[in-house]
Formats: C-alpha cells, sequence, structure tokens
C-alpha cells in the first residue's frame, strides 16, 4: 500500500461511518422525544389552566377553601383544601402500611432469601406491581368495603382507612424494588467486616447495610409516596369520593387526581370548571416533579458517595 | 517427604515457645461446591506468637483464615471438613459463633472503611458488646487509633467519614477496629496489598509491639514480609500446606520440598 492510498482512509465515509452516525441521530430523538413530551403535557395543562388562575382564581380561597361546588351555577367555589386533605390522608395512610411492608420484604429479599427464593420472590413483586389499578379500585369497593363495615361496625367502608391500605398495597412493590437495588448497591465487604467482628445477621443489617442504602431506600419511599400520591382510579373507587375534611380514618374523603377523572368529562371545554381542573393539574404535576426530582436527587446521592 | 502434611513435632520443639496451644488445625479441608480448595491441613497456632503463611495465589490460604472464624457460614457454595479448635473447643460445634468472631480479629486485604465516621468505625464493635458510655467508648477509640498509628493523623477529624480517608489510613483505621473486639488473635489477610511502603513498615513495627498480648495470623504474598514478622511459617502451595517450620529455618534453607525454596527465594509464585 503507498502513502496516498493510506492517507486517503481517513477521510472515507464509509459504511460504518453512515450507521453510527444514523444510531446517533435515532438515539437522540428518542432521548429528546422525552423532554418533548414532557414539555408538551407541562404546556397543554398550563395553557387550559393559566386562563382560570389570572381571571377566576382567588389564590388564597383556591388553597384555604374547604368548598369545591364548582357546578353551583349562581356562586361556585373553588377551594381544593379538602381534596388536598383527602389526597395527604390517604397517601399518609398509604405510606404507613407500605413502608414497613417494603422494608421488610426488601430486606427479606436482599439480605436473606437465597438461590430460588429470592427469584420468585423478586419475579412475584414484580407480578404485583403490574396488577392494574382498577382492579385494586375493585378490591376496594368489593372486598374491603364489606370487611372494614363488618369489622368496625361503621356505616360507610369507602373511606381513608380502605383506600390508605389499598394504596398501601400498590405502592410497595414498586418500592420493595428499589430499596432491593440500594441494599444490593451495599458492598459485600461491608458485611464481611462487620460479620468478621461478631455482629449478629440482625446486627450487621441494622449497623451497617442500612445506614450504607439509607438514601436509595429514601428514595424507594418517596417514589412510593409519587406513586401513591398520582394514583386515580383506585383512590375514586376506594375513598367514597364526598368532599370532607377527614377527622378519622372512616370518614369518605375525596381526592385531587379523583376529582379531575371524575368532573372533567362533564364540563364544558373552556368554562371556569374546566380550567379550574387543569390548575389541580399544574398542582399535582408541581407536587409529583418535585417528589420525583428529590427522589432522584436522593438515589444519586447514594451512587456519587 | 511428599505428601507429608502432618505437622512434624520437632518444629514446635525448635521453635522454643513453651506457650499453649490456641488454634489447632486437624485434617482440614475446604471446597466451594465440590471444587477442592485445601486439603489435609494439619498445623497448631501458639499464643503469643505470629504465624506467617506464605503463597501463591489461589492457594488455599483465604480460605483457610476463613474456616478459622466460620466465615463459611454465609457462603452457600462453601465446605469445611476436618476440626478446628479454639482455646480446645471445636469452632464447628458453637452454638454461638458471634462470640467467636469477637475473639478473632479480621483485616481483610482491601481497607474496609465502613460508610460510617472515624470515631464510629472504631467504636462499632464495643457497642455491638453493648459499651453505651461515652467516656468508655471515646478511651476505647483513642487506644485503638493510637494503637493503630493512626490517632496523630485523625484524632482532629474523627466525626469524618471513615471511608475517606487514604489507602493506607484506612488500613490502620480497619486494624483499629479489629483491636477495638480485643481479640486474641488477629487475622490479617495480604493487608499490605493497598498500602504504601511506609505505612506498610509502620503496621508492621504495630504488629511487633501486639504481638505480646495476642496470637496474629499474618496471610501475606510478600516472602520477606513474613521473614521480618513470622515466628513460624507455613508454606500453602494448590491446596496443601507443604511447609511449616521456624521462619528461621525455612529461610535458610532447611526445606523438605524444593518448591519453599524456589517459592521464598522467588523462582515462581
Amino acid at each position: 500500500m503507498n502513502k496516498l492510498s493510506i492517507q486517503a482512509d481517513f477521510d472515507r465515509r464509509d459504511f460504518d461511518w453512515y450507521l453510527d452516525k444514523l444510531m446517533q441521530v435515532i438515539v437522540f430523538l428518542g432521548g429528546l422525544s422525552a423532554i418533548v413530551f414532557i414539555l408538551g403535557i407541562f404546556i397543554f395543562i398550563t395553557k387550559e389552566g393559566i386562563a382560570f388562575i389570572f381571571d377566576t382564581m382567588d389564590p388564597v380561597e383556591f388553597f384555604t377553601s374547604e368548598y369545591w361546588y364548582p357546578a353551583d351555577e349562581d356562586d361556585p367555589e373553588y377551594g381544593i383544601l379538602a381534596l388536598i386533605a383527602g389526597t395527604a390522608s390517604v397517601t399518609g395512610l398509604a405510606m404507613v402500611v407500605a413502608i414497613p411492608f417494603a422494608l421488610g420484604a426488601a430486606i427479606y429479599i436482599g439480605e436473606f432469601a437465597t438461590g430460588k427464593t429470592r427469584e420468585f420472590l423478586k419475579i412475584l413483586v414484580e407480578l404485583l406491581a403490574a396488577i392494574p389499578s382498577v382492579v385494586w379500585g375493585f378490591i376496594g369497593l368489593s372486598i374491603m368495603n364489606p370487611l372494614i363495615i363488618k369489622l368496625f361496625d361503621v356505616s360507610v367502608g369507602l373511606n381513608v382507612l380502605n383506600a390508605g391500605i389499598i394504596l398501601g398495597l400498590m405502592a410497595a412493590p414498586i418500592m420493595v424494588s428499589i430499596a432491593e437495588d440500594a441494599l444490593k448497591a451495599v458492598p459485600d465487604r461491608y458485611r464481611e467486616a462487620a460479620e468478621a467482628m461478631g455482629a449478629t445477621r440482625w446486627q450487621v443489617i441494622y449497623k451497617t447495610v442500612l445506614p450504607a442504602a439509607k438514601n436509595g431506600l429514601l428514595g424507594a419511599v418517596l417514589l412510593g409516596i409519587g406513586r401513591a400520591f398520582g394514583e386515580t382510579m383506585a383512590v375514586l373507587m376506594a375513598t367514597g369520593h364526598s368532599i370532607n375534611l377527614p377527622t378519622s380514618i372512616f370518614d369518605s374523603v375525596r381526592a385531587l387526581t379523583a376529582t379531575i377523572a371524575a368532573e372533567l368529562g362533564e364540563t364544558a371545554v373552556g368554562s371556569d370548571h374546566y380550567n379550574a381542573l387543569f390548575t389541580i393539574g399544574i398542582f399535582l404535576f408541581a407536587i409529583t416533579f418535585i417528589i420525583n426530582l428529590s427522589a432522584d436527587l436522593i438515589v444519586r446521592g447514594v451512587r456519587k458517595g | 517427604m511428599v505428601g507429608n502434611n502432618s505437622e512434624p513435632l520437632a518444629t514446635s520443639a525448635a521453635s522454643g515457645s513453651a506457650s499453649a496451644v490456641k488454634l489447632s488445625v486437624r485434617n482440614l479441608a475446604i471446597d466451594y461446591a465440590g471444587k477442592p480448595a485445601l486439603e489435609g491441613v494439619n498445623l497448631s497456632i501458639h499464643e503469643n506468637e505470629i504465624f506467617g503463611i506464605i503463597g501463591p495465589a489461589n492457594a488455599g490460604k483465604t480460605s483457610f483464615l476463613k474456616a478459622l472464624n466460620r466465615m463459611d457460614m454465609f457462603d452457600n457454595h462453601m465446605h469445611v471438613l476436618g476440626d478446628v479448635q479454639f482455646n480446645g473447643r471445636s469452632v464447628n460445634k458453637l452454638r454461638n459463633v458471634y462470640a467467636l468472631r469477637k475473639r478473632i480479629g479480621v483485616v481483610f486485604p482491601l481497607p474496609v472503611g465502613l460508610p460510617m465516621t472515624v470515631y464510629d468505625n472504631v467504636a462499632l464493635a464495643p457497642r455491638l458488646s453493648g459499651i453505651r458510655k461515652r467516656a468508655q467508648l471515646d478511651e476505647i477509640v483513642q487506644r485503638c487509633l493510637t494503637r493503630a498509628a493512626l490517632w496523630d493523623e485523625v484524632k482532629d477529624r474523627l466525626q469524618s467519614l471513615g471511608s475517606l480517608l487514604s489507602g493506607g489510613q484506612q488500613q490502620r483505621l480497619t486494624i483499629a477496629r479489629a483491636l477495638s473486639q480485643e481479640p486474641e488473635v488477629l487475622m490479617l489477610d495480604e493487608f499490605s496489598i493497598a498500602v504504601d511502603p511506609v505505612t506498610t513498615m509502620r503496621i508492621e513495627d504495630v504488629l511487633k509491639e501486639l504481638k505480646s498480648e495476642m496470637t496474629i495470623i499474618l496471610v501475606t504474598n510478600l516472602v520477606q514480609q513474613a521473614n521480618r514478622l513470622a515466628d513460624r511459617t507455613a508454606f500453602f502451595l494448590d491446596g496443601r500446606c507443604v511447609e511449616i517450620g521456624t521462619t528461621q529455618a525455612l529461610f535458610s534453607g532447611q526445606v523438605k520440598e524444593q518448591k519453599t525454596q524456589d517459592y521464598i527465594e522467588g523462582r515462581f509464585g
């Protein structure tokens, strides 16, 4: 090969070169699409809700009034405090149910179970995560409802307790998966070092593994909160869907998400009511964004430390 | 003499040490899921001696250490046969292996600064055994860090993360942590792999001092380190204990097998 042909090689665009460029563009578009979609959704709900925010909404009333009567023709009221309280109470109870279950399951799968048991459990948890929310809502309506009435002697079984348990069971699987990943990310040499010191199995977990995995576990809990917070169908079916500032776990409540789902189809496009629902959407979007972002930042902290 | 792995009686006599047997190993065999890692090991380790174990990789040195403090328990593939006695008790028959492990400190090849503060790293073992008083913990932490030749370097940052110390400092932290258990036996597995030569020499000085208080088992891939420190040395090769004798004898050519001589002189391994 003479010198010239060797040099010519450096500028040749062969098939591999074109394929490489093509793949770069395709992958870039894929990445871009995520941003485009999320921005698109944000712009859409902002566009629909913004008119209400500037024209009709009294921000103080919106967040502090417990009266949500958007359909009243003479004097519609737009207060979402009761809805926030509904979502918060159900989500809170869901976490009380889910956190012990999820952490327990994650610790068992990650630290104790071995071989086939472990694989089997992991598949089972993934299956649990795949159950559609309407099925959970159905369980809330037809199983939990009569059970609560019978057990606690209350008149209505569709309440915070019902929805909290249902939501907790729904949020637990994703929390188990993330928490188990966090435990798996703890290097084995930490466990060995603690074991070599004569730590019992529980001491190894409690003193070494959990502290080392705490960011990942916190991230798992936050993602679980996000999951419970944004859930719609199951809460619509299990909460009783009545506007209420709950004073006990046996009160029926209504959630922000369920309100949008139930009312949007019945409003005139462009009406105050329609726009108010989109304002709730903006609010939900902002909260879930914050929850997910902080979960992401916390989990990322794990990888760095 | 090939294949005769039993410890010659003359060896212990030659060592001139009349001290009691701390660990006694009889017919020890270890396999991982049926694949043998160590076979037919017979030896005794005496109180207040530094017992060196040399040999190339995959000779079974680390597996040997694991068998002594029952670290095989959490490894489902590892099987230990034979008898290991600690202070005359078979370690396989102990109900509470945690108590055994508390008496045997381990230093691993790579330093393990647990993801907690320097102070908590050293206070972990005392806390595990129920010591809660701050003053007592302070005293233990200072004493152990001092003995591990680390106190001067970390006394101003006891509350910073142990995993942020340099490699050599972390290894001394690991030693301080092992000492905080007040072990009767200290096992070091190639401790100088990730440590600079100066720190290595400092740790070696520490070990010489510790010898008066405990039994030290030193697994090393540095033949000269065994020569500097060990009272007696065993040579492991391909899952067998090929040779065992006083370090002096081994390094002055009084060996039964040519391979030992070759390894010590750096002809293979």
